[in-house]
């Protein structure tokens, strides 16, 4: 993998989701703004009435430190799944890639790093929406920009392995639905985990998302993350694992 | 060796116990155009991709423009244009992005496949539609973008997966011309095909392929020559089976039927087309022997599906 990093040919391959994107980038900035945009309103002014506070902190702020990592998280996911299905399979294009002298862990690398690119747009936009709301507005909020990278390596390196096995788009419903809703309800998205069951909270400390949320929130909150570089590890570890065996099954997939 | 742009020995590949090519030697030598001719499931894109380095084979050697393949197959491959059996243009660009950003995949900058681009489309008869949306154009336009996209790096050697299937005849003809173009030029092409006519037009030489097998190799005379004899009178009508079991064994040299015409194949028909004028029920067509004949002489005429 370090040696198709420094190669460079993956770049190719981000540039040209990158170029698409362009091309539609209106409608999906729009998209990413709107979406956490209702998020913050809805549930942040409406149970802002019952619980004003979280943890010491207003509850909208405490959403949206929470609302930046689940947004991010889906970014990548809707990427590498669905869009990354629908270029592998669909479109034949990586087909068309690889008849270049661009080999499939080029091409793999490129799409994961792309997928991670659009959690990077995608949390820079809800930052901008949550300052233009008034807030947060700590400095170590720009932090929150490479974190959303990370995230979105995270999830898009597990992801590809649902990719590299699929059939149709219908399966990658198993992953929303059995994955990653669960990480949105159980890993402190909308509220603390701390009252949860200890064998959840067990469960849930293992989750990439409630790692992801553990440097987010405070981050967002301006506080400095407890044990941050043990969590951002945990991110890592997701991501490169999810990588790793990805790229085996695209090679049994496509190169048999 | 010099002249030889692309050569396998004894190549095979297996799918679960299953022979799909089955020791395969082939010799591609500069600026020719070289047919691999087969039935549907003969191995062709099987070994077309084992020839680009994009799946190992089981037993063999490859060699690809002096590298060895599959392991400098990536190297090799920045020298070969491929235009797969498949369209795979990018939907979301249009004409021209697609050029662009095929090119960056071999390292072209955007400027380079620009200054391509009017040549490129000029050849693909596709110079009024480089703003075009892909899902506006044709299949034949596509096939062709295709064909142009292979030639953004320039290629020596030009990998053709069923070029022309599914266009219509105008836009055959045009594929046709464009290849010969590319041939003029001194580019060596690679083309698998189930098309007689496109065998014959555009190959000078030619591999007949079946169950992942060489049946016979040569140029398109040479093969029809020495497999086939050089008549043949297609009879059809009503009583034709009782002719062929009786009149036709006497004059032909072979007959076959199948379905309801008699193939009869003769070095001489004079006699034959006597006899038959006086078949009142019966029509007949006397034609030289041609490449379909051969083809199905050699890989049968059962039904692939």
């Amino acid at each position: 993998m370090i040696e198709a990093l420094l190669a460079g040919r993956w770049i190719g391959v981000w540039r040209r989701n990158y170029l698409v994107w362009r091309k539609l980038a209106a409608a999906s900035i729009a998209g990413n703004i709107i979406d956490p945009l209702f998020y913050l309103l809805g549930f942040g002014l409406g149970f802002a009435t019952m619980v004003p506070e979280v943890e010491g902190v207003k509850y909208i702020a405490f959403l949206a430190g929470g609302t930046i990592c689940y947004t991010t998280m889906l970014a990548a996911s809707f990427e590498a799944l669905y869009s990354g299905f629908a270029r592998m399979h669909v479109q034949r294009t990586w087909e068309g890639i690889m008849n270049a002298p661009v080999g499939l862990e080029d091409v793999v690398l490129g799409e994961w790093v792309w997928a991670a690119s659009k959690s990077l747009l995608s949390g820079t936009a809800i930052l901008l929406v949550a300052l233009a709301l008034g807030i947060g507005g700590s400095w170590t909020m720009a932090l929150i920009v490479p974190l959303a990278f990370l995230i979105g390596l995270a999830f898009a390196g597990m992801g590809m392995v649902m990719t590299a096995v699929a059939k149709s788009y219908d399966f990658f419903t198993y992953w929303f639905t059995l994955v990653l809703t669960p990480q949105m309800l159980l890993c402190g998205v909308f509220f603390p985990t701390a009252g949860l069951p200890s064998w959840v909270q067990a469960v849930a400390s293992a989750l990439p998302l409630t790692h992801a949320i553990a440097i987010g929130r405070p981050l967002f909150l301006g506080q400095w993350p407890e044990g941050a570089l043990v969590h951002a590890a945990v991110l890592a570890a997701w991501g490169l694992a999810g990588f790793a065996i990805a790229i085996r099954l695209f090679r049994k997939r496509l190169l048999a | 060796m010099e002249g030889t742009v692309l050569s396998t020995r004894g190549l095979r590949k297996s799918y679960g116990g299953r022979e799909v090519v089955a020791g395969l030697d082939l010799t591609l030598r500069r600026g020719e155009c070289y047919g691999l001719l087969g039935p549907n499931g003969a191995g062709k894109t099987t070994t077309l991709r084992m020839l680009l380095g994009l799946t190992g084979p089981s037993a063999g050697e490859i060699s690809l423009l002096g590298h060895a393949v599959p392991a400098d197959a990536r190297v090799a491959r920045a020298r070969v244009g491929v235009v797969p059996q498949m369209d795979n243009l990018d939907p979301d660009f249009t004409v021209r992005e697609n050029l662009v950003v095929y090119g960056r995949y071999f390292g072209l900058t955007k400027a380079e496949v620009e200054a391509k681009v009017p040549r490129l489309l000029s050849l693909a008869a596709l110079e009024t539609r480089a703003d075009a949306r892909i899902q506006s154009l044709s299949g034949g336009m596509k096939r062709r973008l295709v064909l142009a996209r292979a030639l953004v790096n320039d290629p020596e050697l030009i990998f053709l997966d069923e070029p022309t299937t599914g266009l219509d005849p105008q836009a055959r003809h045009v594929m046709w011309e464009r290849l010969r173009l590319l041939l003029r030029e001194g580019r060596t092409i690679l083309l698998t095909t189930h098309f007689m006519d496109e065998a014959e037009r555009l190959c000078d030489r030619l591999g007949v392929i079946d169950h992942g097998r060489m049946l016979a190799e040569g140029t398109p005379r040479e093969l029809i020559a020495a497999h086939i004899e050089p008549e043949v009178v297609e009879v059809y009508g009503e009583g034709v089976e009782a002719w062929h079991a009786g009149p036709a064994k006497a004059l032909a040299d072979r007959a076959e039927l199948h379905g309801e015409t008699a193939f009869c194949y003769v070095r001489e028909a004079g006699a034959l087309v006597e006899a038959l004028k006086g078949e009142e029920r019966l029509r007949f067509l006397h034609r030289r022997a041609n490449l379909e004949d051969l083809f199905l002489k050699l890989t049968g005429r059962e039904m692939r599906e």
